[in-house]
């Protein structure tokens, strides 16, 4: 590409309806920054959301950008890299988007460890819809929309995460740009499912999670702390040992029920496994070489088909 | 003449190899220069319940089933007599199925005193399947395997059935020999013994006086003939995989999932990717997704899982997808209803699919030549009109197996559509661009300078959200008149087809899978009382071709639709689009197909009585 890749370059021309002071911003930014980063060619990029405020993302965006339907981003995003995997895909939504109603996505796409990024906006609200407990708000909690305090448990995305396969599982903080954009950055690099748990302000209708209930914590102090700053360790280092592979499962999840006055943020755990696309082309080795988008499929001979039922 | 043509049948609880057995039996006739027709009905069950293979054999060329059935193989009690001791019972066997002078196969082990239950003029012949099964396997030493081989059992009655037809045991030898190769080599040479066994022993043990012998036809330059028997779901995967198909995804449901399998099947031979998803909403969005990145793509599923699919078929609408192609394969519905079943519920279903006014077509195809060809063509429709494209089709139409020598592929042309390219252009690409005829060209992510966005909700040309009326009103009518401009651009031998005489006294109007049933029923009543028939089949559904239907219809003296389900969706659907109301209608909702008998019995009946609903159903007790 001829013109010099700029942080601006990553940045599209578009009118952006999120409320002021809303975490979204942070996100928006540390993504841009990550793709600058990488220094990846917009238009090798392609971009997927959901429904809700974190959905209208991919318009902020220059990239290709595609606006989903509630809950389905992971299914569309899959369907994507599978017919051409040469473009780096990142989904994103929310946590209702992505725990409530996409929560079955959210699981099997684990599974497959397709090389994708997929970054969470969790602010424990349905914020478009006005407010509504979504499945990351803890029992007993009212947030200010709600009439009476939320009577079931919230879930915990980490945890369950670990539990689906996905092969890097992180969590960051929307206003803390600068690490955020650094763990979107680790988590396209990662050959595999990578997933990103993102702490998310909505300064309009979650008054219990702000920004300030972030940074002053007790005795004044942030609550929000680095993994790797406390000798936290999150990479298996040999796939193979199942004995480690355990072990670090069991960190992980033991260190995100991690909640209140000290919370964790960082990579929880990583591992390289053989990706969706590597399995295929061990099937196909054709497809190991080139994309399925880009193989002349004109021409197939289908007579062994047919004289196979004579 | 059908009363010259001799039904087969076999039953027996399923999981018992009884598809097996069919299937090399039908293929020992085709290989004597016949042709067959034939259908499978089973329970939504793994093991145990009944199921049965019906075998039609004929010098001609049939489409449909005939209910009589001249000689039934039973490989257990059931198959006979059916549940007796069930309250609710699910069927009476087929004794009663046979015509007269007809005979049943069956092991003389057996139970059931066949000769107190059966009717005098059916002829029995009780044969020592497990004797025979025994002198087999000592024969190859393999006397210890009993247990294991008891499904050869089946062999043996169908070697024993040839014998009773008369027919050349040596072909279905050969087709059992031709079933294993390498190392199980030896089972395929069991199963031909066993087979040639079963026949010794009807021809040493019984006279003959069977009235239904099948002879083989010699072939005109001396070769065996060698004709396919081809299921509509072979004949839909080989369109797909002739199209380009790159990716098919799909979530398990009957009568569907076979097709997804067999394309799983070919997976290290082409270069295609088959995903099992977790549920069918993940199946039709994966697929969206991957329309929109570039590929062709397609889906398949059943009523239950359509309804899941509908969200995902007014996303790649609205979004203007390339796609998908969409195989809807019928069963009785609504909801669970009948899985295993046949139905031709879902036509209005399929119609709308989504909420709101969203574009797709909907195109019919009613045998294996038409399902490779609208399978096929879809992917050039879903390409060049940028929306998805559904096909309906049903259970009869997968499972049922056609004797075909060939399919026709001359002339197929792959069409990609308007594709942009950057060709020095230095204009800002808009994905939804406002064009003469609604098509903007479509860049694929990865493209240089081809960035664009897509949303479900309303968008701009460049695809950002805007709620704007202008807007609104422009991007309504450029996505709804790519409908129009698909109506004027497909051919009309594509859109609908009249069988028979230009000029008739009866018009029978169908759609679809009953189109076997309706060819093979018009063959015997033409002519008739000095009756002229024609047919007048409509393949597309969506754009529906009202002008070409009306003209066809308003010239139409009598007219009678003929479909698979309660409601008559197809009558409802010409009243609304051409104004014009069928005469009669002859609708079917047993869960099965119309045999060739109920069909001739219900139009006989409908010119007979001038009444203007009519049902047939051989089956209702």
């Amino acid at each position: 590409m001829a013109t010099k890749l700029e942080l601006k370059s990553y940045k599209a021309d578009t009118h952006n309806n999120w409320c002021p002071g809303c975490g979204d911003f942070g996100i928006l930014t540390a993504m841009q920054m990550a793709l600058f980063q990488l220094k990846i060619e917009p238009h090798r990029v392609a971009l997927f959301s959901g429904i809700g405020c974190s959905g209208k993302t991919p318009h902020y965006v220059n990239v290709y950008g595609f606006h989903t339907l509630h809950g389905r981003v992971l299914p569309v995003a899959t369907g994507a890299k599978i017919a051409n995997k040469e473009l780096t895909v990142i989904a994103v939504g929310g946590d209702g988007d992505g725990y409530g109603i996409g929560s079955g996505y959210f699981i099997n796409a684990g599974r497959r460890n397709l090389d994708f990024t997929y970054v969470v906006f969790n602010n424990g609200v349905y914020g478009l819809t006005k407010g509504q407990a979504s499945p990351t708000l803890a029992k007993g909690i009212k947030t200010k929309s709600l009439p009476d305090p939320t009577i079931l448990e919230g879930i915990n995305p980490i945890a369950l995460a670990v539990g689906a396969g996905y092969t890097f599982i992180a969590r960051g903080y929307a206003l803390d740009v600068r690490y955020l954009s650094n763990l979107i950055a680790q988590a396209i690099r990662h050959r595999g499912s990578a997933f990103i748990d993102v702490l998310q302000t909505c300064p309009t209708y979650n008054d219990l999670y702000t920004k300030e209930w972030y940074d002053e914590g007790p005795e004044g102090k942030s609550r929000i702390y680095k993994l790797e700053d406390t000798g936290y360790d999150g990479l298996v280092h040999d796939a193979d040992d199942g004995d480690e592979l355990v072990a670090k499962k069991v960190q992980a999840v033991a260190r995100s029920y991690e909640w209140g006055e000290q919370i964790p943020v960082g990579v929880y755990y990583r591992v390289e496994r053989p990706t969706y696309e590597e399995e295929v082309a061990n099937r196909r080795p054709s497809l190991g070489e080139t994309s399925l988008v880009n193989i002349d499929l004109n021409d197939r001979d289908v007579q062994p088909l047919l004289d196979s039922l004579r | 003449m059908s009363n010259q043509d001799v039904t087969w049948l076999i039953g027996g609880p399923q999981g018992s190899g009884i598809n097996v057995s069919a299937e090399s039996f039908a293929r020992a006739i085709v290989r004597g220069g016949l042709r067959v027709f034939a259908n499978i009905e089973y329970h939504s069950n793994i093991m145990g319940e009944h199921s049965y293979y019906r075998v039609r054999v004929s010098e001609q060329e049939r489409h449909s089933i005939l209910d009589r059935v001249n000689l039934v193989v039973a490989l257990d009690d059931e198959t006979l007599v059916g549940e007796p001791h069930v309250k609710f019972t699910g069927h009476h066997g087929h004794l009663d199925e046979l015509a007269p002078g007809g005979a049943v196969v069956y092991d003389s082990a057996m139970k059931l005193d066949v000769a107190k239950v059966a009717r005098n003029d059916v002829k029995l012949y009780p044969v020592p399947y497990q004797e025979i099964l025994r002198q087999t396997l000592k024969e190859f030493d393999k006397e210890d395997q009993l247990s294991r081989l008891r499904v050869m059992m089946n062999t043996i009655a169908v070697g024993a059935s040839l014998a009773v037809l008369d027919y050349d045991v040596s072909l279905f030898g050969d087709v059992m020999r031709e079933g294993f190769k390498g190392r199980r080599r030896e089972i395929g040479e069991m199963n031909a013994r066993a087979a040639a066994l079963g026949f010794a022993y009807v021809q040493q043990n019984f006279a003959d006086g069977f009235a239904y012998h099948v002879q083989k036809k010699p072939s005109a330059n001396g070769q065996q003939a060698r004709p396919m028997l081809i299921r509509g779901m072979h004949a839909c995967a080989f369109g797909k995989i002739k199209a380009g198909l790159a990716i098919q995804t799909y979530y398990p449901i009957s009568p569907a999932t076979d097709e997804s399998v067999y394309l799983e099947s070919q997976q290290r031979n082409y270069d295609l990717v088959v995903v099992q998803t977790e549920d069918e909403i993940a199946a039709i969005n994966m697929a969206v997704g991957a329309a929109h990145a570039g590929v062709r793509v397609a889906t398949s599923t059943s009523g239950p899982g359509a309804s899941l699919m509908i969200e995902g078929i007014g996303f790649a609408s609205i979004t203007e997808a390339p796609g998908p192609v969409l195989f809807l394969w019928q069963r009785g519905g609504p909801s669970t209803g009948l899985p295993t079943r046949q139905e031709q519920g879902d036509l209005r279903f399929a119609m709308q699919l989504a909420h709101g006014e969203s574009p797709h077509i909907v195109v019919a195809p009613a045998d294996p030549q038409e399902i490779f060809d609208d399978s096929f063509e879809s992917f050039n429709w879903a390409d060049r009109y940028q929306m998805p494209v559904v096909v309906i089709v049903d259970k009869y139409l997968s499972t049922s197996h056609w004797t075909l020598d060939e399919l026709k592929m001359s002339g197929l042309k792959i069409d990609r559509g308007a594709l942009w390219h950057q060709n020095g252009n230095a204009e800002k690409y808009l994905r939804y661009a406002f064009t003469e005829d609604g098509i903007s060209p479509r860049a694929l992510p990865g493209q240089e300078g081809g960035i664009f966005w897509s949303t479900t909700d309303e968008h701009d040309p460049e695809g950002h959200i805007t709620e704007d009326a202008t807007n609104r009103i422009k991007m309504m009518e450029k996505r709804m008149g790519k409908l129009g401009l698909a109506a004027r651009e497909i051919p009309t031998e594509r859109k609908l087809q009249l069988h028979g005489p230009d000029d008739a006294d009866v018009t029978v109007v169908g759609w679809g899978s009953t189109k076997g049933s309706i060819l093979d029923a018009l063959a015997e009543l033409d002519g008739k009382d000095g009756l002229r028939w024609n047919y007048l089949q409509i393949r597309l559904l969506r754009p529906f071709p009202s002008e070409e239907v009306a003209e066809i219809l308003r010239r139409a003296r009598r007219t009678v639709l003929v479909e698979n389900n309660y409601t008559c969706q197809l009558g409802n659907l010409i009243r609304e689009m051409t104004g014009i109301s069928l005469d009669h209608e002859v609708p079917k909702y047993d869960g099965r197909p119309f045999s060739q008998e109920e069909l001739i019995e219900a139009l006989e009946k409908v010119l007979a009585s001038g009444e203007r609903r009519v049902f047939v159903s051989h089956l209702s007790a």
